[in-house]
């Protein structure tokens, strides 16, 4: 057998795949926060929390209403979504002529406030949410044994990224969005609702963050925590990506999935901070990230 | 002149008592949890640790002695640096006279040379290491619950006996993880096993598919899990989605609490071999113990780190009054010499080297067709004696032995 720095080539491909999948995570993650900065300003940083309440709200489907997990993958972004025009309407909406830091701020303060409530709630362990039946069980790929369930999850992402890309770049709905961004007097102007695009706006990116805990409940624990965990890694991504570049949230975030699969083989130990470094070295060299413009 | 006399009486009365107080500073026994209270290992410690310390005062009925016993707690958020700072805060500016719980090895082992230098009392229920009756001993802490020795030697010695030879670690990458590593791979070679390939990952990852991956490159017929909380329901969950155990491959989760499982599911986690000194189903009394404490604490049940720091709080206060003083390294001296018992452990002891001494049992997770509800999830497979259970005394190379 081959080998690639005293790894058999076999199991590389193996963690290469791998890394893809939980860049798949990176990237709808990341997608949503790009969306919500780039479109609206807004530094969300209780997307976390909102991805958490993305895999409650399949739990509860499940075990309340006896929703499987199809139906979640519908109803849960939806529910999720709801929430966060709720609190663009309520909150976020009169912060839009203060400085950036304040949307940060009350974003992040609403973060913990969710964290706390799910943790006294429903403890730290976390839940058990089975796989759907129809995704359980793998195939041999003859290099790895690949889980049917992140083949999905690839697939899955991959749509999911692809097709907001495309709304956002390349329809004229997206065309009234990045319009809208740059000069919402003007857009307004032309017979647009801009308040009630932006309301709907952060509704989706918050959807995708449900969607992506949704996708993440059979693989992961039902956490409390399991936003937290993830969020400052896909902050980073973003600010690697350049903020606000939807291209450049979907690239970095598979691209730093492999990455930081690799680091799993060779240096395990380093694996949960070699995407800081990389941030580090971005920001030194191109502080606009790789696919920033400004 | 009577009178004069009972007023000499009175004062003289009125002296001695104060002579008692004074010997307890500020008239308070001030007692602080330590522990996390917010992340991986919240559940299994957290603020059950806090309300097992005020059952605890309660039914020692510390009031109706003339003892006044205060609580307070933090979080250390599994931060060494955090810990040592809180522990020193608590007993410079607060008067805390004794800080208890404490998971997390490596905030254990800094918090325990805090509290020798400041000469109070250090009793850990939820730290893992067994350093901290080893090399790290003193004659300030107390290690009640478990150890990563008593571990390995209970669930390791079982899974070898029973074929499985040969081993993969997998280790959480700090003080806790090593020493459950290093105690384990001791036990398995002297059994005559071998260990193939071990892997470190982070504290608190969340995906663990890379790691169970070079795991099944490895071959080995065991998978030994050397982390705890959140890291190991994670790669059991995850074991099972890469279908390691239907490869032939075992998982052996060395450090397995109850919390676990219930997070896990009893369908993911049966079978599962894992050695505990407390489970709530026992005995009539952990049984009237967990009926109480679960219902302070929001239903959850308790774990063995809970059970450790009820137990540890009692036999604290109980060498306070003997002793009327809570002069640390005098009380953890009393306490090694009394004898301990508590409804939840038993009759035991305190070794010289701080090592509390009780059976341990070696349980297996039930079917989910066996369990009769919630939190219904051990059964006994053998139960370890006490003199067995832990590492033997003159091995640990304690200094506090050594210098015998």
């Amino acid at each position: 057998m081959t080998e690639i720095f005293g790894v058999p080539t076999q199991a590389l491909f193996g963690q290469l795949l791998i890394g893809l999948i939980n860049g798949s995570f990176y990237a709808l993650l990341s997608l949503g926060l790009a969306v919500i900065f780039g479109l609206l300003n807004i530094i969300n940083f209780s997307h976390g929390a909102q991805y958490m309440m993305g895999a409650f709200a399949a739990y509860f489907l499940l075990n309340k209403l006896g929703l499987n997990y199809w139906w979640a993958l519908v109803l849960a972004p939806l529910t999720v979504g709801a929430s966060g025009m709720l609190v663009e309407r309520l909150m976020l909406s009169r912060l839009y002529k203060l400085d950036h830091l304040y949307g940060l701020l009350l974003t992040f303060g609403l973060a913990l406030i969710i964290q706390g409530i799910f943790r006294h709630e429903f403890g730290s362990a976390g839940l058990p949410y089975s796989m759907p039946e129809q995704l359980t069980g793998g195939m041999n790929l003859g290099f790895m044994f690949l889980p049917k369930y992140r083949g999905w999850v690839i697939v899955a992402s991959l749509a999911v990224c692809v097709a907001t890309w495309f709304v956002i770049e390349r329809t004229k709905l997206g065309a009234y969005l990045r319009a809208a961004t740059e000069n919402p007097t003007i857009v307004q102007a032309f017979g647009v609702n801009v308040p009630r695009m932006i309301t709907l706006t952060y509704g989706f990116g918050v959807g995708l963050a449900g969607l992506a805990g949704v996708m993440a409940a059979p693989i992961y624990q039902v956490n409390p925590l399991m936003g937290a965990d993830t969020i400052i890694v896909v902050f980073a991504v973003v600010v690697i990506g350049g903020m606000g570049s939807i291209m450049g949230a979907i690239v970095t975030g598979f691209g730093l999935g492999l990455v930081e699969g690799l680091t799993k083989v060779f240096y395990p130990e380093a694996s949960n901070t070699v995407i800081f470094v990389i941030m580090a070295l971005v920001l030194m060299v191109r502080p606009q990230g790789l696919f920033g413009s400004r | 002149m009577k009178f004069q006399r009972k007023l000499l009486a009175a004062a003289v009365m009125a002296l001695s008592a104060g002579a008692v107080h004074a010997q307890i500073s500020g008239n308070v026994i001030k007692i602080g949890v330590l522990n996390d209270q917010s992340s991986l290992y919240a559940d299994l410690g957290g603020q059950g640790s806090v309300n097992a310390v005020k059952l605890a005062i309660e039914d020692f009925k510390a009031k109706e002695k003339g003892l006044t016993v205060e609580v307070i707690f933090a979080d250390h958020q599994n931060k060494p640096d955090v810990g040592s700072q809180i522990a020193r805060k608590w007993i410079d500016s607060e008067g805390v006279d004794m800080i208890i719980d404490t998971p997390n090895s490596g905030v254990a082992l800094a918090v325990s040379e805090v509290v020798r230098e400041k000469g109070k009392v250090f009793i850990n229920s939820g730290a893992a290491s067994s350093d901290l009756t080893g090399p790290k001993c003193t004659p300030n802490t107390v290690h009640w619950t478990y150890d990563t020795w008593m571990l390995a030697n209970g669930t390791g010695n079982a899974i070898v006996k029973t074929g499985g030879d040969s081993w993969f670690f997998l280790t959480a990458d700090y003080a806790f993880g090593h020493a459950l590593e290093r105690d384990t791979e001791a036990v398995v070679l002297k059994s005559g096993g071998k260990v193939v390939g071990k892997v470190r990952h982070p504290l608190n990852t969340q995906d663990f598919s890379s790691f169970l991956l070079q795991a099944q490159a490895s071959k080995a017929k065991i998978i030994g899990l050397a982390n705890a909380g959140g890291d190991t329901i994670n790669s059991i969950k995850q074991a099972s989605e890469f279908g390691i155990v239907k490869g032939g491959q075992n998982l052996a989760g060395l450090l397995v609490f109850l919390t676990d499982v219930h997070g896990l599911g009893l369908d993911k986690a049966q079978g599962l071999i894992l050695t505990s000194t407390y489970y709530w189903d026992l005995n009539d009394q952990t049984r009237a113990f967990n009926k109480r404490f679960a219902a302070v604490n929001g239903g959850k049940y308790s774990t063995m780190v809970h059970a450790g720091v009820y137990a540890g709080t009692t036999h604290y206060l109980k060498a306070i009054a003997a002793l009327k003083s809570d002069d640390g390294t005098k009380v953890v001296a009393k306490m090694k010499e009394m004898p301990t018992d508590d409804p939840l452990f038993g009759k035991g002891t305190i070794r010289a080297d701080g090592r509390k001494i009780h059976p341990a049992y070696l349980m297996e997770v039930k079917k989910p067709s066996e369990s009769k509800g919630p939190y219904d999830y051990y059964k006994v497979r053998a139960t370890i004696p006490a003199e067995q259970a832990f590492r033997p005394l003159a091995d640990g190379n304690c200094p506090l032995v050594a210098k015998k």
